[in-house]
């Protein structure tokens, strides 16, 4: 079943990616998933967990796609990497993307290989001319050799570069026009890193290019102190959404309508049902934007 | 946004040489929010990269981490990541010269079997990762012509491979990985090679018979059929090689045969 070409699409659910509430796919829930046939709008997996040549994770995936739209997201193309992109690592990506068809490819503003080595963490950029250029040149390829457009998150970050130029939003919406990307708005993201740069979550998010959101991030962050003593958030998917994340994705939904909601919990990861109960959250929101809609339209 | 041009500049040399460096100082022009530099910040930075390493490696060698305990293992591999950090993003291919290292580091001198514990691990991860492919089906044995089958070649299936060890290997993989506290005892002087393999889902762990090693070495190889028993044979005057042969075959270890 592995050699087939994508022909064994027949069989599946459509692509596209509904404006509804998705997980991040962990193996040990595949099996309840499909056991209970579990309401959820889409899954979202990390590319990079299903470059092996066969075995159980493709089994799994296989599964999933079949019954669910999917969406690919990539952690390690180091999109903001100082050195060319690994070409290796794209056409991985590209294969995956042809493979699984998934509704929605994205990766992140952020670098994790120099050299040779690959870090494995979503490293900051600093905000000036020569980073946003090589960036877009990035992504041009990217979007070149997938052949389909891509979204690019909003990153969390901890520290700020003194040599930044430019505000991220100035960054990302210029990212946004000059390579017609889309972008994932991760509002955990946003407010973590708002917390830690002692910014406006509220603000950010008002004055966000929402017209090139595909798909909105929610997850749990852990909280520390920084140097001094001030609040410092880490994204760490560990937990559920916190409320202040939720009430910032409610103004965000009330303001922008209804879009594809993935939950991330990467790291102590609970049942599955405990998951299952934050999408179910977020489609209670998204709900509640339609029915609102809806009464407005009356 | 001020960005004056006094500003240090941070390349990816600077950032990526204090993160794997625990003793090089936070990069100047990383700041906090008072435009200062910020040190337990970027040490989240240090912290994520060592840690999500250590923690991929702690998934690859179970079996390692519990024979030496929780704390040891991080040590050990903090010492791995730092000295060996990837190069590939996939970090499902991450970690393949752990054995080595773990064979040459000194405190783990008492330890031999450890390193072997490693190799078998990672040859679980490459079977279980490995290109599917039907197993070979042992009918088909039968309807070879008798006069070929000395000359027969075996085609190894994509997940085949074989660990040998002077080790119990298959016992220690048992009690530290497969079923911890089963209490059973295992005897350290019991020598035990590996056939590891993966003929559909599950990679399956078969400790090999006397003269096993050197017979499933030949076949894999490339050696015909009666060449890999006489070497079996060689190794080992216990050999069996209808026992040895159907072992191979029960295990999926080939997906093909080939005769003259």
């Amino acid at each position: 079943m592995f050699s087939e070409t994508p022909s064994n699409s027949k069989s599946r659910t459509a692509a596209e990616i509904p404006a509804r509430a998705g997980a991040g796919l962990k193996p040990e829930h595949v099996a309840e998933i499909l056991e209970t046939g579990a309401d959820v709008g889409f899954f979202e997996v990390h590319a990079e967990n299903y470059m092996g040549a066969g075995g159980p994770p493709h089994r799994q995936l296989e599964a999933i796609r079949e019954r669910y739209p999917l969406s690919l997201h990539g952690v390690g193309l180091s999109i903001g990497g100082e050195g060319p992109l690994d070409g290796d690592h794209l056409k991985r990506l590209a294969e995956l993307n042809r493979r699984y068809e998934p509704g929605l490819f994205s990766e992140h503003l952020a670098w994790s290989t120099h050299d040779t080595t690959y870090y494995n963490d979503l490293l900051p950029v600093p905000y000036d001319e020569a980073t946003l250029a090589r960036v877009c040149d990035h992504i041009d390829e990217v979007q070149d050799v997938v052949g389909r457009p891509m979204l690019l998150e909003n990153p969390s970050t901890y520290v700020a570069f003194e040599q930044s130029t430019m505000s991220e939003l100035e960054f990302l919406k210029e990212i946004a026009r000059r390579t017609g990307c889309g972008l994932l708005l991760d509002i955990n993201n946003v407010y973590v890193s708002c917390i830690n740069h002692q910014r406006s979550a509220e603000d950010y998010l008002a004055a966000f290019p929402m017209s090139a959101v595909g798909e909105i991030h929610l997850g749990g962050h852990a909280p520390d102190t920084d140097d001094a003593g001030r609040p410092l958030l880490i994204d760490a998917h560990d937990r559920e959404v916190d409320a202040a994340v939720w009430t910032l994705y409610e103004t965000v939904v009330r303001r922008h309508g209804s879009l594809p909601t993935l939950i991330e919990w990467d790291n102590e990861v609970p049942e599955w049902p405990v998951l299952q109960a934050e999408t179910q959250a977020a489609d209670r929101i998204l709900a509640g934007h339609d029915t609102a809609a809806l009464r407005q339209a009356v | 946004m001020a960005g004056s041009d006094a500003a240090p500049k941070i390349g990816a040399p600077e950032f990526a040489n204090a993160l794997l460096n625990a003793d090089a100082p936070s990069p100047p022009g990383l700041i906090g929010p008072d435009g200062k530099a910020a040190p337990k910040r970027f040490a989240v930075y240090r912290n994520n990269v060592i840690v999500s390493l250590c923690e991929a490696l702690g998934q690859t060698y179970p079996a390692v981490r519990t024979l030496l305990g929780d704390d040891y293992f991080n040590a050990l591999a903090r010492a791995f990541v730092t000295d060996h950090p990837p190069s590939s993003p996939v970090l499902i291919w991450y970690g393949g010269a752990f054995a080595d290292f773990v064979e040459a580091f000194p405190p783990l001198q008492d330890y031999p079997y450890l390193a072997d514990v490693a190799r078998a691990e990672w040859a679980w991860l490459q079977a279980y990762h490995a290109e599917d492919a039907a197993p070979l089906d042992p009918a088909v044995l039968g309807s070879i012509d008798p006069e070929k089958l000395a000359s027969a070649r075996f085609v190894r299936h994509p997940a085949t491979s074989r660990v040998s060890s002077e080790w119990p290997l298959a016992d220690l993989l048992r009690a530290n990985r497969f079923s911890p506290g089963d209490g059973a005892h295992i005897d350290l002087g019991a020598a035990q090679s590996l056939l590891i393999t993966r003929p559909d889902l599950d990679v399956d762990v078969v400790p090999l018979r006397p003269g096993g090693a050197a017979f499933v070495d030949a076949l894999l190889s490339g050696a015909g059929l009666g060449e890999a028993a006489g070497l079996g044979a060689d190794a080992s005057a216990e050999f069996s090689l209808s026992d040895c042969l159907s072992d191979c075959l029960g295990a999926g270890a080939f997906k093909g045969l080939e005769t003259n």
